[in-house]
């Protein structure tokens, strides 16, 4: 996965609190063989209405869902971190998530950054206000800034690191490859070997 | 310090150990399925990765193929997507197939141990939970999720925390007529679908020592059923026996050198378990479920237990919504259910010897007018060797459907499945709502528990006709 340091973007303002899996990408999207493509079940049910936030034009390419609190609930899926990511988010922000989906969420590069839930009416306040706002989320240092405004955001240490090294559990693995390499230099001879 | 097999095996595995950390454990066969591959090809496709090891990788087609009319393409498009999906991505990654059509082609777990490529002391990891099965030769095998396929697919390795031990020691031997299908359904009538949950079991006692290689692959195989991460049985003459001549087995001082130290893969005297089982193999006998996960079962000489009568409140509320679904009432001697279909087959009793062991109770009977018995064997090989033995015809001619190898209506993903309502004896590991089909209703057997019940109709035993010498004249 890609490192993660310091991103500048646009922001979709979701004004819906507990957002669970199944609205995020309902079942009936899950059937494919790829590990992409998941954008067309992306909040499939909501996007039936026009003036839904994502249907708007003036919200294209955004980067950043700002989200209301307890997001990600329900069914572990991790199709639901997939197809944000294909629809282009690297970031959520909100003021609270739920555990399997943060969990699911460093493991595959979206970042999750909890800030306060003042912060984030201010950024749907600022963003449908001005759509094309810029917000830059610094996984450096842990902030948030647009406009004046400038908000810590929590994570925790060992996925603050993991992002910014870009590592996900295989590559995390690979940081021991040399380990590895070591153990199948001395296998036994008579183990088999299918080709 | 003393160390059980399990602990040896494990040991013998770390490529790291951390405190805190999972342990990395190097994977010595991978084995791969249509079904729960396409993914982790993909994420390894886009993260720009390849398969670490395709020569310790190995894919079969199984789980959705047809049975019939395999050399016709595959009608149902989902299926059909996934198996061409396995297919090119083995293509590019360079992994060894064995498509339809192919005689080596079969039940990834029925294939692994046929090719001699499942041998003692290995790890051997699948995206199928059944990969317990190979465990019959001293192996840590278990199954794993699409995530840790792509992980394994990329490095080998696979982190895992170290499980705890239990012991089953099954004392005596099993009587004539009563098989390890019987003991396994019995082990987890008693233990219930979560009594094994965080254990690598080690099976051992005379009664599993006793055992054929196919017959401890069908007790290690149900070792999910109730929740364990693994099944084992130490490995011993029977099993370097099984192993021998086969296409991957070690050959000349090889062959020594690894039989050298598959003998030393035994518990030592005096290593501890963490928990301990034991049970009388002259207890067991003919079992079959009457409920809707593996655990509800009871002697084929029983009645469909009162759920009022269940001590435990969890287990009455199960009860109550097993009858209902299973449409059967409370106090029904099981020997009076009468089966719609026969089905002998699947990864825990589709080898040879389950084939030859229905073949011989049908021989020179008649399938009941009302039953319909399907037979599919576990591989394409299987196949083969029974039509050899002429096992194909024994079925044929007693009314029943000879098939080619897959899951088929283990899980019902091909077009084998049960109608709604129906009822089958099933020689398969899972009874779950709906698993062989929609309102389909599942009684898990032994081989020759489905083929008695094939011939009369209702669940039954060979003991319960009257001799072939009678049917046939």
């Amino acid at each position: 996965m890609d490192r993660f340091t310091s991103l500048t973007g646009t922001a979709l303002p979701l004004r819906r609190s507990s957002v669970d899996t199944d609205q995020i990408i309902p079942a009936v999207y899950l059937k494919r063989v790829t590990r992409s493509g998941f954008e067309d079940g992306l909040f499939a049910a909501w996007r039936k209405d026009p003036d839904f936030v994502l249907n708007r034009p003036e919200y294209d390419g955004c980067r950043i869902l700002v989200a209301g609190p307890d997001f990600g609930t329900g069914s572990s899926r991790e199709h639901a971190v997939w197809a944000l990511q294909d629809s282009g988010f690297k970031v959520v922000l909100s003021s609270r998530f739920a555990d399997i989906f943060r969990s699911n969420a460093g493991k595959t590069g979206l970042l999750a950054a909890q800030v306060d839930q003042e912060v984030i009416e201010r950024l749907w306040a600022d963003c449908e206000a001005d759509p094309a706002l810029g917000v830059t989320v610094d996984l450096e240092r842990r902030e948030v800034r647009f406009a004046e405004v400038v908000a810590p955001f929590e994570i925790d240490d060992y996925t603050r690191w993991r992002l910014l090294e870009g590592l996900d559990d295989i590559g995390l693995t690979l940081t021991h490859g040399a380990e590895i390499a070591d153990f199948e230099a001395n296998r036994p001879a008579w183990m088999p070997s299918v080709l | 310090m003393a160390r059980t097999l399990a602990e040896k095996v494990w040991d013998e595995h770390v490529v790291r150990s951390a405190p805190g950390e999972p342990d990395l454990l190097f994977v010595d066969l991978h084995l791969i399925h249509e079904v729960t591959s396409p993914q982790a090809f993909d994420g390894l496709r886009l993260a720009g990765r390849r398969v670490r090891r395709p020569d310790l990788t190995l894919a079969t087609e199984d789980h959705n193929v047809p049975t019939v009319d395999v050399d016709q393409p595959i009608a149902d498009p989902v299926s059909a997507t996934q198996v061409e999906t396995l297919r090119s991505n083995a293509r590019e990654m360079g992994v060894r197939l064995h498509s339809l059509g192919d005689v080596e082609q079969g039940i990834v777990h029925v294939v692994g141990p046929q090719l001699g490529l499942t041998q003692p002391g290995m790890t051997i990891v699948c995206g199928d939970s059944h990969t317990s099965t190979h465990g019959a030769f001293g192996a840590i095998a278990f199954g794993i999720g699409t995530s840790e396929v792509e992980h394994v697919l990329a490095t080998q390795t696979i982190a895992q925390t170290k499980p705890r031990t239990m012991a089953v020691t099954v004392n005596g031997s099993l009587a004539d007529g009563v098989t390890a299908k019987d003991l396994v359904l019995a082990l987890i009538a008693r233990m219930g679908t979560g009594g094994g949950q965080g254990y690598i079991v080690e099976y051992r006692g005379a009664a599993v020592e006793s055992l054929s290689m196919e017959a401890r692959m069908t007790l290690c195989n149900m070792s999910i059923e109730w929740g364990a991460k693994a099944g084992m049985v130490a490995p011993d003459q029977t099993t370097f026996d099984y192993v021998r001549g086969r296409m991957h087995a070690p050959t000349g001082s090889e062959w020594d050198n690894a039989v050298a130290h598959w003998q030393r893969l035994v518990t030592d005297e005096g290593a501890r378990f963490d928990e301990e089982v034991v049970l009388e193999a002259a207890e067991v006998t003919p079992f079959v479920t009457w409920g809707t996960h593996p655990g509800q079962g009871v002697p084929l000489s029983g009645s469909v237990p009162d759920p009022a009568e269940l001590p435990d409140t969890g287990d009455r509320v199960a009860a109550e919504k097993a009858l209902e679904y299973m449409q059967l009432a409370a106090g029904t001697p099981m020997r009076e259910i009468a089966i719609d279909t026969v089905f002998v087959g699947s990864c825990t009793n589709g080898r040879i010897e389950d084939l030859r062991a229905a073949a011989a109770v049908v021989r020179g009977r008649q399938v009941a007018a009302h039953t319909r018995l399907l037979v599919v064997p576990g591989s394409t090989r299987v196949r083969l060797q029974a039509e050899d033995e002429g096992l194909d015809v024994v079925f044929k001619d007693a009314g029943g459907e000879w098939r080619g190898a897959g899951c088929s209506m283990c899980l019902g993903m091909n077009s084998d499945q049960l109608q709604p309502g129906e009822r089958s004896a099933s020689t398969s590991n899972r009874n779950f709502e709906g698993r062989q089909g929609r309102g389909g209703r599942t009684h898990l057997v032994s081989p020759l528990v489905a083929a008695a019940t094939a011939v009369t109709g209702r669940l039954a035993s060979p003991s319960d006709l009257p001799t072939a010498d009678t049917a046939t004249a």
